[in-house]
This record gives C-alpha cells, sequence and structure tokens, in this order.
C-alpha cells in the first residue's frame, strides 16, 4: 500500500536530503575548489579563498611535478587485474558454496569475511619480507597479487548471494541436458549472474582503486598507483593545500566518474544481491 | 529404448534413511507414475533415477548398463521440472536447441529437430520468444520441447503440472498422455495428485515413508489395494474404512467400501443415519452420511441429483462383492 505524503512534508524530507547529501559530499567540494586556487590563497580562511582569484596553476605544476599518467596506469593495472584474477579464483569457490554447500561452508564464509576484520598492519611485516625475497617490492604483479587476496573475500561472498538467488532447478535442468560442470557454468550460470558479476566488479575495482595502506607500504615508484601520487604531495615540510587538492581530484575522478555512469548496479552491489 | 531397474537402492541424508532398500522395475515404453503423500520419497527416488542424487547404496541400470556412478548428462534422460527451469536468458528456439547443443548436433540439424518439437508443441509462434514473455501453461510446453528434442531414453516428470490452474491442469494432461501414445518414450511421472496417477499411468507406483507400497496398473490398485494405505490413497472421494463389530461380521478387523460402492436403500437396508451435507457435483451427488454407529462419516456417492437434505434420515446397504477386508495390521485379507 502506498503512503500518503502531504506537500510540506515533502519539501522537509528533500531539504533534509539535500542538506545531510552536501554535507558528505562538502570534502570534495572543497577540495575541488581549493584545486583552482594559488598555493597562498588556498591557506586563506574560508570565505577570504572563496574571494580570492580561480587558476590552472596547481594543475600545471602537479603534472610538471610527477607523471599523473604512469600513476594512472599503475592504478588501472592493479584494480583491473587484481579483480580480474579474484573473479576468476572466486566464481567456483562460489559456486561450490552456493549450490554444493558442505556442513562447514557457513563457517568457510565467515572465516573468510573475519580476515577483513583483521587489522591490515598485523600482516604487513609477513608480506613485506615474501615481497622482498621474491624481488616483487615496487612491483605490480605484487600489488595485484596482494590487493586481489585483500578483496577476495567480498568478492566471494557477493558472489555467493548472487548465486544463491539463481534456482538450482535451472542449472540442474542443465545437468540433465547434457552440460557438463564447464558448459554448466559458462552457458547458464555465467549469463543469468552477469548483474551480479558486474556490481561485483565495480565494487572491487572500486575497492581497490581507493585501497592506500598496501599501495603506499609495498610501493615507491615504478608500481605506485594513483594514492601513491596524492601521499606525495602530503610531506613532512609542510602541506601544500592546491596542489593536494589538484593531484587528489585528479585521482578521484576516473573512479567518481566511473561511478556516477554504474549508480544502478553498484547500489545493486552494496546491498548485497539483498534487493532485487 | 528405456529399460530401467532398480536394484536395493537405498537413500541416506545424514543420519535419516529416506529410501529403504527398494527394487523397482520399468519396462521399455511405460508410462510409471510415482505417487505418495509429501515427503514420501517419490521426488528423491526420480532424482536417484536422474542422477541429482547420489545413491547411498544399490545398483541402477538403464538398459542394462549400470549407471550408478554415470553423471546426469550422460543417463540420456529428461526432465520436466515442476518450476519448468527453463533458461531465462534464452529465446524459446535456443532452450529447445540446448540439449541438442550440448550434445555436439549441427545448426541445421538442431534446427529441423526445434521446428518439428515447436510444431507438435503449438509453440511455432513463440520461438523467439524469451521464457518470461510466456504463460505457464506455455512454459511448460517449452520445457517438454526442451525434453523430446534429444530423444531420450526416458522422461523424468517431477510434478509438472502442479503450478498450473486447475483447467490448464487437465488440458496439460491430456496433452503429456498423447504424446506419450505417440512416443512410446518410457516416462516417469511424480506427483502427489492421485487422479493424474489413475489418468494418466500404465503402472502406478505407490509409495509411503520411501517404501513402496504396491505397484500395479490403476485398476489394480482401486480393485485389490494391497493394504489400507493404498485402499484410502486411491480412489476419490476416499474409501470408507469401518472397524468394531460390523468389521468383526465380515471376519476382519476393518472394512473398507468405497462410496460408489454404497447403495441407498428404500427399506430395509445394513446401516442407517442421518444426512449430514450433500454435495451437488450435477453428475454425481457426495452425501456424507452421520450416526451410522459404524463410523463417524460414511460418504456414499449417488449417481445424478438426489433430493436429500440436511438431517434427513437415510438407509445404505454397501455392495458385498465390493468389501474390501483388512487384519489388525491394515493387510489385505484374500
Amino acid at each position: 500500500m502506498a503512503r500518503a505524503v502531504s506537500t510540506p512534508r515533502k519539501i522537509v524530507n528533500t531539504a533534509a536530503g539535500w542538506a545531510i547529501g552536501l554535507l558528505i559530499f562538502f570534502p570534495i567540494l572543497w577540495i575541488a575548489v581549493l584545486s583552482f586556487k594559488s598555493e597562498g590563497d588556498a591557506i586563506l580562511a574560508p570565505l577570504d579563498v572563496l574571494a580570492s582569484a580561480w587558476t590552472f596553476e596547481s594543475y600545471g605544476l602537479v603534472q610538471s611535478r610527477s607523471d599523473y599518467f604512469g600513476h594512472f596506469w599503475n592504478s588501472v593495472i592493479i584494480s583491473l587485474g587484481s579483480t580480474a584474477l579474484g573473479l576468476l579464483v572466486a566464481v567456483p569457490a562460489a559456486w561450490a558454496m552456493a549450490f554444493v554447500p558442505g556442513r562447514r561452508t557457513k563457517d568457510v564464509l565467515l572465516w573468510m569475511l573475519s580476515t577483513k576484520m583483521l587489522p591490515p598492519v598485523g600482516v604487513l611485516l609477513p608480506i613485506y619480507l615474501i615481497c622482498q625475497q621474491l624481488g616483487l617490492l615496487d612491483t605490480r604483479v605484487a600489488l595485484v597479487a596482494v590487493m586481489m587476496m585483500v578483496n577476495l573475500p567480498i568478492i566471494v561472498w557477493m558472489l555467493y548471494t548472487y548465486f544463491r538467488e539463481i534456482p538450482a532447478d535451472i542449472l540442474e535442468a542443465a545437468r540433465m541436458d547434457g552440460a557438463g560442470l564447464r558448459e554448466e557454468v559458462l552457458f547458464v550460470l555465467l549469463p543469468m549472474a552477469v548483474p551480479g558479476i558486474a556490481s561485483t566488479m565495480l565494487l572491487n575495482i572500486i575497492l581497490a582503486w581507493n585501497e592506500a595502506f598496501w599501495t603506499l607500504n609495498l610501493t615507491a615508484a615504478d608500481a605506485a598507483p594513483l594514492t601513491a601520487f596524492i601521499a606525495s604531495y602530503s610531506s613532512p615540510e609542510g602541506l601544500f593545500y592546491a596542489k593536494l587538492s589538484a593531484a587528489s581530484l585528479m585521482a578521484i575522478a576516473p573512479i567518481l566518474i566511473m561511478g556516477w555512469f554504474s549508480q544502478k548496479q553498484l547500489v545493486r552491489g552494496l546491498t548485497f544481491g539483498a534487493v532485487k | 529404448m528405456g529399460h530401467i531397474t532398480l536394484e536395493q537402492i537405498t537413500k541416506q541424508f545424514d543420519d535419516t534413511m529416506v529410501i529403504p532398500p527398494l527394487d523397482l522395475t520399468i519396462e521399455d515404453g511405460e508410462f510409471v507414475v510415482f505417487v505418495g503423500p509429501s515427503g514420501c520419497g517419490k521426488s528423491t527416488l526420480l532424482r536417484l533415477i536422474a542422477g541429482l542424487e547420489d545413491v547411498s547404496g544399490g545398483m541402477i541400470r538403464i538398459d542394462g548398463e549400470d549407471v550408478t556412478a554415470v553423471p546426469p548428462a550422460r543417463r540420456g534422460l529428461a526432465m520436466v521440472f515442476q518450476s519448468y527451469a527453463l533458461y531465462p536468458h534464452m529465446s524459446v528456439r535456443r532452450n529447445i536447441a540446448f540439449p541438442l547443443r550440448m550434445a555436439g548436433l549441427d545448426a541445421a540439424e538442431q534446427n529441423r529437430r526445434v521446428e518439428d518439437a515447436a510444431r507438435v508443441l503449438n509453440l511455432t509462434d513463440y520461438l523467439d520468444r524469451r521464457p518470461g514473455q510466456l504463460s505457464g501453461g506455455q512454459r511448460q510446453r517449452v520445457a517438454i520441447g526442451r525434453a523430446i528434442v534429444r530423444e531420450p531414453a526416458a522422461f523424468l516428470f517431477d510434478e509438472p503440472l502442479s503450478n498450473l490452474d486447475a483447467a490448464l491442469r487437465v488440458g496439460m494432461r491430456l496433452e503429456i498422455s498423447e504424446l506419450h501414445k505417440r512416443l512410446k518414450t518410457t516416462s516417469i511421472y511424480v506427483t502427489h495428485d492421485q487422479v493424474e496417477a489413475m489418468t494418466m499411468a500404465d503402472k502406478i507406483v505407490v509409495l509411503q515413508g520411501g517404501r513402496i507400497e504396491q505397484v500395479g496398473s490403476p485398476i489394480e490398485l482401486y480393485r485389490h489395494p494391497r493394504n489400507r494405505f493404498v485402499a484410502g490413497f486411491i480412489g476419490s472421494p476416499r474409501m470408507n474404512f469401518i472397524e468394531g463389530p460390523a468389521a468383526a461380521a465380515h471376519d476382519a478387523h476393518a472394512i473398507g467400501v468405497r462410496p460408489e460402492h454404497v447403495r441407498i436403500s428404500e427399506d430395509g437396508g445394513e446401516w442407517s443415519g442421518t444426512v449430514g451435507v450433500s454435495e451437488h457435483l450435477g453428475s454425481d451427488t457426495f452425501l456424507h452420511v452421520h450416526g451410522t454407529g459404524v463410523a463417524d462419516t460414511l460418504t456414499v456417492r449417488a449417481s445424478g441429483e438426489v433430493a436429500y437434505d440436511h438431517g434427513d434420515p437415510i438407509r445404505l446397504t454397501p455392495r458385498a462383492d465390493r468389501i474390501h477386508r483388512f487384519d489388525a495390521e491394515g493387510e489385505r485379507i484374500q
């Protein structure tokens, strides 16, 4: 039954919605504003900042000081690579847990999720040492592998919840129709799970793109993604607000644009398959 | 060919024995119906034959070949599911062609067979639609089409009509029966509806608690139920059971008499009582008679329209040659 909402109530709700939205968005908006100011103007009081002159100088300085596109490619390779690799591992795992669950399947799922509750710094030393021994420090290979493992529990969980929505009857029908496991997964399960796989992919690309702990600790220059690019503008000698802002905006812009165009899939992804 | 034998097969889920050792032979070309109340193991039995569940013991043979460990894809059987289980992302054409594609047939042969099946099932105009755009009856026909194109050794039907409304169900029942008469492919059909079982089967297998209570033709089961369970399950309305002195008079612990085998007597009569509810079907009238002293309620099936009101006295006589006698264990006394 639809609930009747009076007009004044609608106005209040809309205003409140916009207010909360703006509040959440404000830091990003302010970064955008600061990025178009000179370094001197950026540290003024907020109102004076707005009154000062607009300039592109920070963007030019950032681009001349560091290689934005190098970092951008590293980010792309790390986030896409780790997501693709993660899906490759997670699809069979989620298939097994959703369609041939054992007595301990729920425990395995919870255990996997529990690894996300571990402070990453707790395993930094061993992972750093492993990368060092293998000669993988500051390589994209290491970051792809680490990012894949860090996000794997989430990929498996999301796929598991999507697969659970697919009626087992249909997979059994495929089996009766002569499909082997490979055909069953390739021709029936995956096409039916496309929306779920798409939102899982999107969410994991975003998570990997934004991840800073591992990228900052395992890279120096060659494999450094955009997170490291931003961090390089926050130095012990002081903050360069305008350049930091310009760098941040350049780093988040690609993912922001991607998120904007895939809002629907993302919402579905974030609700973990609870809403159809 | 589709000769299926089950030898001492068992199924256990954890510690629960769902199917105790069971033997059954299904002849080539037979239409066999597994019937029983819910939870009797009829669907499990079908899934064991399909290979969708593994047996815990025993052996399944299809045309003499041991298929106990063969995966469902290679048993050469086709199944129609209760939920239809169509592939929602494929057109009707691709749904029906799927088993042919899996069998590696070339495109021209696939097309020819799909068109043939579509013609038989009146689906020609719908071949390019998705399952979501079809009605329940059409979806069921697509599911049947997908089963017949491959010319399997046997069809397995898992309650295929229970999602359809009553009128459609009767129509589809006839279609499936006609299809079987034409194709003569071995069919195993699971249902909880004894009317479907009686009308479609060459052979009915009545199951309870995973055990086979009786196997026989519909008329055999109707005339000579082996025990009280089968007697009560087969036939509609249900058989009347009478215990006590009235049964003892027939040298039995209990006697059973079907509603259609109780006559209304003008005078005399073996039992007398008062009419409770009468259900008028037009062709028949079901009278529920109370206070006979032999059973709480006796159901009587009278042919045509019978004018009895609530509370009217009535005299009844069972047909002596149609009385079934049972011992204290519920087994039939010959």
